[in-house]
């Protein structure tokens, strides 16, 4: 029995296991929202932009493992995806998006909406596809999905021209992919894995640099064994954060530009460093020739391509993280090491620098510390909160003063640093974690980006809390001017519009503000109270506070700035509000 | 270094701009690009001259390797190969040295495949090495302009390509 292409669409999503879909309607993808109106097993979710449904499917993948689905329209709708899409292959995240396309036989002619977005998303997807014969539209699907999932995951898209989901064909279900290009590699090599152990066996000042990578192959379990049967300091990328658990004695938070002082020296002082599932990102090494300079490096990851991109690496391990972790397990317990005794001296050195530059602000019993608000958010949650971030200060301080204790509490846009990823980010999160809390960390610049997806989460019921910390500025970039460029705030003045709350409760959510310190735990308290409906928390917050430590862009990452030996005199600006 | 680099991709459209893109997006540097289908019509070889260090090289290689339409990469800095490029050349030689030309012309086993009242186009097939001496011998004749269609390389018999 021949379909239509949209239903042979549908029956592939249904076949994937695929629960829920973010996205927009328009002209060229009629048919396929059509064929959802009568569609029971899948639900989709309208957001109010089609950046918001990307950002939501990533949110929702990142939160639950699972692939992250978009349908949007041609032209505009198609182009409105690129930031997330861009965003997710940067943080690896398994995504699939569908943009609609003008009919084949239209496609080259500038038509309305028409945009190739094909050539536009071929930078920044693992895959993309343009489906030209409807014959071919199963097995297209089903490529996309294993393809995104699997290897290092990434967003897909498939653009589906008009007349390929109008057509009709008999639908013939692949049950075996097989795609003679792509085979990633997701076991390590035998001689490397022991080489690796022996190493590690041999190190007296050893550390684990811990990444996303640890979180997409679900091995927080291995990573743990590994750092408490061989007593190894554990220091995760901002990607990482939850990937060992950050209350954990061996852990030394995370590393970098805005990392504490005491991971940042440790692997500065190291004699091997661990990179897993990492990429050495420019914002963790600070200057590459100044980085662990006295550390043999081993690096696993799944990608060939991430190995000696950045750092000289002596050891490189090419596989699934998990995988890898297990097999140097197995011959690391065979050794039975006299693992405290060796790492004695180490781990008390660490301890010594953990106690000498604890991460730290100064409480004020007037004005709010945003460190403060975060540290009100962990202690009220309990550090079981599924935490969002937009990008800057807000970030920073909620990647350094809450506690990631799991995998998958941690969503964040690391690599391509998205303002406005976090609310919608938060909302994905929430339909694919409906019971749990999930709290937006955002700055006022930022949420701003996609305020707009307020009205999705009304609609939906949605309880996610957005926990604003109003500075009135672009935080991170006036942090930067004032450092750097002689106070010289150039466009970061946001002038505290608008008023949060009114904006909340005009959507029909909740609006609160704390303006006192001592206002922050009821507004919270009150805040996650709220079971139906999103909430906007308006923390009026101290624009002077500057995240640190701070490695400045082109040092070594242990020469760092702190709070107290930048006292300069008062300032001259006044601060909002 | 200069590397020559043979990749085996998919016969599909957009192939080509993946492969470019690649290059282009990452910084890569591309001397010459050749493409053509093979025996196996579903599958394209491309032939990529391209410059870098070690690390860079190893990098173009990964990078290529892991575009989903690549099927093989073969770096022929470490793998005995036999490497040609054709060159047409138009060179218009004053009278006196029309005869002279043509005689260099034949050293090089170059043919003339056409002719006219003030110019002859040569065709001219090697390595690297005999394109290059033979271009810079025609120079003083005048060449009007030139034409190459970049390098192709074959692996030589009994070679196991990694």
């Amino acid at each position: 029995m021949k379909i239509s292409g949209a239903e042979i669409l549908i029956e592939c999503l249904k076949r994937e296991g695929v629960k829920h879909i973010f996205g927009y309607p328009g002209g060229v993808v009629l048919n396929i929202f059509d064929v959802l109106y009568d569609e029971k097993d899948i639900e989709l979710i309208l957001t109010r932009h089609e950046q918001g449904a990307v950002h939501a499917a990533d949110g929702y993948a990142r939160a639950s493992g699972k692939t992250g689905v978009c349908i949007v329209t041609s032209g505009p709708g198609a182009t409105n995806t690129v930031t997330g899409i861009a965003t997710a292959s940067m943080d690896s995240v398994p995504l699939v998006v569908f943009s609609g396309q003008v009919p084949t036989m239209l496609i080259g002619n500038d038509a309305f909406q028409e945009a190739d977005i094909v050539g536009i998303t071929r930078p920044c997807t693992k895959h993309n596809y343009l489906v030209k014969d409807i014959n071919d539209l199963a097995r297209t699907v089903r490529e996309a999905f294993h393809i995104a999932s699997t290897g290092r995951p990434g967003p897909v898209l498939i653009d589906l021209p008009k007349d390929v989901t109008t057509g009709t064909a008999e639908f013939k279900w692949p049950e075996q992919v097989s795609i003679r290009g792509y085979n990633p590699t997701y076991h390590g090599n035998k001689w490397m894995i022991r080489q690796a152990a022996q190493m590690i066996a041999k190190s007296k000042k050893p550390v684990i640099m811990a990444g996303g990578g640890v979180i997409l192959s679900g091995a927080a379990k291995e990573l743990r064994e590994l750092a408490e049967i061989a007593e190894i300091p554990v220091t995760t990328t901002l990607m990482g954060l939850g990937g060992f658990p950050g209350s954990h004695k061996l852990s030394m938070g995370m590393l970098g530009m805005h990392g504490t002082y005491y991971a940042n020296k440790a692997v500065q002082d190291a004699d091997l460093l661990i990179g897993i599932g990492v990429r050495f990102d420019d914002r963790v090494t600070g200057r590459t020739s100044a980085f662990a300079p006295g550390a043999k490096i081993i690096h696993i990851d799944i990608d060939p391509t991430s190995i000696r991109k950045n750092v000289r690496v002596d050891l490189p391990v090419v596989g699934d993280v998990k995988n890898v972790l297990r097999d140097i397990l197995k011959v690391i317990r065979e050794q039975k090491g006299q693992w405290e005794a060796v790492r004695k001296s180490w781990l008390k050195q660490i301890d010594a620098w953990k106690k000498e530059k604890p991460l730290s602000y100064t409480f004020d019993k007037k004005i709010i510390k945003p460190e403060f608000v975060v540290e009100k958010i962990y202690e009220i949650s309990k550090g079981k909160a599924v935490i969002c971030t937009e990008v800057g200060q807000n970030q920073m301080w909620a990647a350094q003063f809450y506690k990631y204790d799991e995998p998958r509490k941690w969503l964040s846009s690391g690599g391509l640093g998205t303002m406005g990823y976090g609310f919608p980010a938060a909302i994905g999160a929430q339909i694919a974690c409906p019971g749990k809390l999930v709290v937006d960390i955002a700055g006022d610049g930022s949420i701003q980006m996609n305020i707009q997806e307020l009205a999705t989460a009304v609609v939906n019921r949605l309880p996610v809390k957005v926990a604003i910390l109003n500075n009135g500025y672009l935080g991170m970039v006036r942090q930067w001017q004032e450092l750097f460029f002689r106070e010289r705030y150039s466009h970061t003045r946001l002038d505290t519009v608008p008023d949060f709350v009114k904006v909340a409760e005009a959507y029909g959510a909740v609006g609160l503000r704390a303006v006192k310190p001592s206002e922050v735990e009821p507004v919270i308290r009150e805040a996650f109270s709220i079971k139906d409906r999103p909430v906007f928390m308006d923390f009026i917050v101290d624009w002077r506070e500057k995240v640190f430590p701070m490695v400045p862009a082109g040092a070594a990452i242990d020469e760092m700035i702190f709070d107290e030996e930048e006292k300069k005199p008062a300032k001259k600006l006044k601060a909002v509000k | 270094m200069r590397h020559t680099i043979s990749v085996l991709v998919e016969n599909k459209f957009g192939v080509l701009s993946r492969v470019s893109g690649l290059f282009s997006g990452r910084g890569f540097n591309i001397e010459s690009l050749s493409v053509g289908e093979t025996i196996d019509r579903s599958v394209s070889l491309m032939t990529i001259v391209t410059t870098g260090d070690d690390q860079i090289v190893e990098q173009i290689t990964k990078q290529l390797n892991k575009l989903i339409d690549v099927i093989k990469v073969v770096d022929f800095m470490d793998v005995d190969h036999v490497e040609r490029e054709m060159v047409l050349i138009k060179v218009a030689p004053r009278k006196n040295d029309k005869s002279e030309f043509l005689k260099l012309a034949e050293i090089f086993r170059g043919r003339i495949v056409d002719s006219g009242p003030a110019t002859f186009t040569v065709e001219i097939t090697g390595d690297e090495k005999k394109i290059a001496a033979f271009i810079e011998l025609v120079r003083p004749y005048g060449i009007k302009e030139f034409v190459r269609t970049g390098k192709v390389a074959i692996a030589r018999e009994g070679v196991k390509k990694t």
